[in-house]
């Protein structure tokens, strides 16, 4: 009886296990059967470099929208990950503790707002004040542009770059620390020049889960990019990701429209799936 | 002249009393040992010469500390004091970056950037620590690569380099094998010539081997302070007595 138990118990479990894999797989397959012929039939190098991308005209280049991603995302490493390493060497070594008790819910709330939201902040608040600078220097542009999607991004990836460095910083021994400090180091210079270094590692883990997030997010750069499917123009002209590429034209395309469409989220998938691997190279280097 | 003078001092980590009354006079030049069972305050002590107890929450002190004349705890600069005052820690602690890199963080942190000057720092301390002719063809390797003997002559290197003027050593070789610590004695014994050093020990044939001068600490209490021959033979306390012949502790 006690056997039968423990062998129901045991197969719960094993099914409960498989659920995450068999969701991955299935996503995989459905992705892969779906996008992959796609490629072939417009060809792959017509697909992946060509420069127009025009449906209606049977033309599936998406070489703007993966400069698009590509730029966006730069554009949110340069805004987001200068502000996140040193906010979470802050909190981390500097933060005085009545001041954390603040700062650690409030960024974990940047963490929780839906990017819908974001988006909408971004609409009505960041996309107006461009606009103005764009006016105010006679710059082509709308204000909907690669500049405020990275802006934008770069505060969406801050939750992540923060908690992922801070919890970097604190798993570096404290002797690094007091090692630096009996040397007669100052505070600062053994944060910086001590215990930052043996923390690089996983802060290089948190940018390229950062970059993951940036590359990932469609709701709120639909919303502030302007999407127009054309090689980017400037800093301050609209463009489309991939992910925008796929949300915006998915609701009517049909056929080979629907199946580029596809492919586009397969190109998506392996960046993803480079980053995770990545990712787990340096979670690896850690240890 | 005496290189410590420590008067009166008296701690407390926030109610307890962890240091009581203790007066020493460390003289330069020698090995003093703190000897005492586990929670007697010699290494409570040894950090409060290098004000690492600064660290420690809820840590108050009163009593003074003259280190060759002036209050530590005074106007003095808190990293200029840790720079005459080097430490080693019990369990080897190299920063994970390259051999070099290691002995050349305190005369960086101090100003020195000249190559050249650094090379000739990084050779005279590894010397000086006896590590040189095992590593001189691996500098630019992981400290972390190293054996734990090593490891911690490569930190008295480190603590030599910013050319400090008392070495204080927290049980350097309770983490080391038996040819490991028998080569940092024979270090200290060296050392002691350029700098004045002041370890703590769990083991009495070592303080009994290499120390001139014994402090044996019971409960936040100086106990006995005198020769190291004369503790170790004839001491004066029953208490020290009953300690070193393994009665308690």
């Amino acid at each position: 009886m006690k056997d039968m138990k423990e062998t129901i118990m045991k197969i719960i479990f094993l099914i409960s296990a498989c659920a995450s894999i068999l969701a991955v797989a299935l996503i995989c397959i459905f992705l892969f059967a779906n996008g992959v012929p796609a490629i072939g039939k417009i060809g792959a190098g017509e697909f992946l470099l060509g420069k127009t991308w025009r449906p209606n005209n049977n033309l599936f280049g998406i070489f703007p929208m993966i400069l698009g991603s590509i730029y966006v995302t730069a554009g949110a490493i340069i805004a987001g990950v200068p502000i996140g390493i040193l906010t979470a060497i802050f909190m981390a070594k500097f933060c005085p503790k009545w001041l954390y008790r603040f700062m650690k819910p409030a960024v974990d709330l940047l963490a929780g707002i839906p990017s819908v939201v974001y988006g909408f902040f971004g609409l009505v608040v960041m996309v107006p004040l461009v606009r103005q600078f764009c006016r105010a220097f006679e710059l082509n542009g709308n204000g909907s542009s690669i500049f405020t999607a990275s802006l934008l991004l770069g505060i969406m990836i801050l939750p992540t770059v923060i908690g992922v460095s801070e919890a970097a910083i604190r798993a570096v021994p404290d002797q690094y620390y007091e090692g630096a400090l009996a040397l007669g180091a100052t505070h600062e210079r053994s944060v910086f020049f001590t215990v930052f270094p043996a923390a690089k590692s996983g802060i290089m883990a948190a940018v390229v889960l950062g970059v993951g997030r940036a590359i990932g997010e469609t709701m709120a750069v639909i919303m502030i990019a302007g999407n127009q499917p054309r090689m980017p123009k400037g800093l301050f002209e609209g463009v489309r990701t991939l992910t925008a590429n796929i949300v915006l034209e998915m609701g009517y395309a049909a056929d080979l429209h629907r199946e580029a469409l596809i492919a586009t989220a397969v190109v998506l998938f392996v960046f993803i799936l480079i980053i995770n691997l990545l990712f787990s190279l340096l979670k690896r280097r850690q240890k | 002249m005496d290189k410590f003078t420590i008067s009166n001092l008296d701690l407390y980590y926030d109610d307890f009393h962890a240091l009581k009354d203790v007066n020493l006079n460390l003289p330069p030049n020698e090995i003093t040992a703190f000897i005492g069972p586990s929670g007697c305050g010699k290494s409570t002590l040894l950090k409060s010469l290098n004000r690492m107890n600064d660290l420690v929450e809820g840590c108050r002190i009163t009593g003074k500390v003259l280190l060759d004349g002036e209050d530590i705890y005074g106007d003095m600069n808190v990293n200029h004091l840790r720079k005459r005052v080097g430490m080693v820690f019990q369990k080897p602690n190299p920063f994970p970056m390259s051999i070099y890199d290691n002995i050349a963080y305190g005369p960086r942190t101090h100003g020195i950037h000249s190559r050249a000057k650094l090379d000739d720092i990084v050779e005279k301390s590894l010397r000086d620590a006896a590590i040189w002719e095992e590593v001189k063809d691996r500098l630019k390797l992981s400290a972390l690569g190293m054996s734990g003997g090593q490891q911690q002559r490569l930190c008295i290197a480190r603590a030599l380099a910013v050319e400090p003027e008392v070495l204080l050593m927290d049980e350097p070789t309770s983490a080391l094998d038996p040819i490991s610590t028998s080569k940092i004695e024979d270090l200290a014994i060296e050392l002691k010539k350029d700098y004045t050093i002041i370890m703590v020990t769990h083991n009495m044939q070592q303080a009994a081997r290499i120390s001139d001068k014994t402090v044996f600490f019971l409960l936040g209490e100086v106990i006995e302070y005198g020769e190291t021959e004369q503790v170790f033979s004839v001491p004066n306390n029953k208490k020290t007595e009953d300690y070193i012949t393994g009665r308690f502790g």
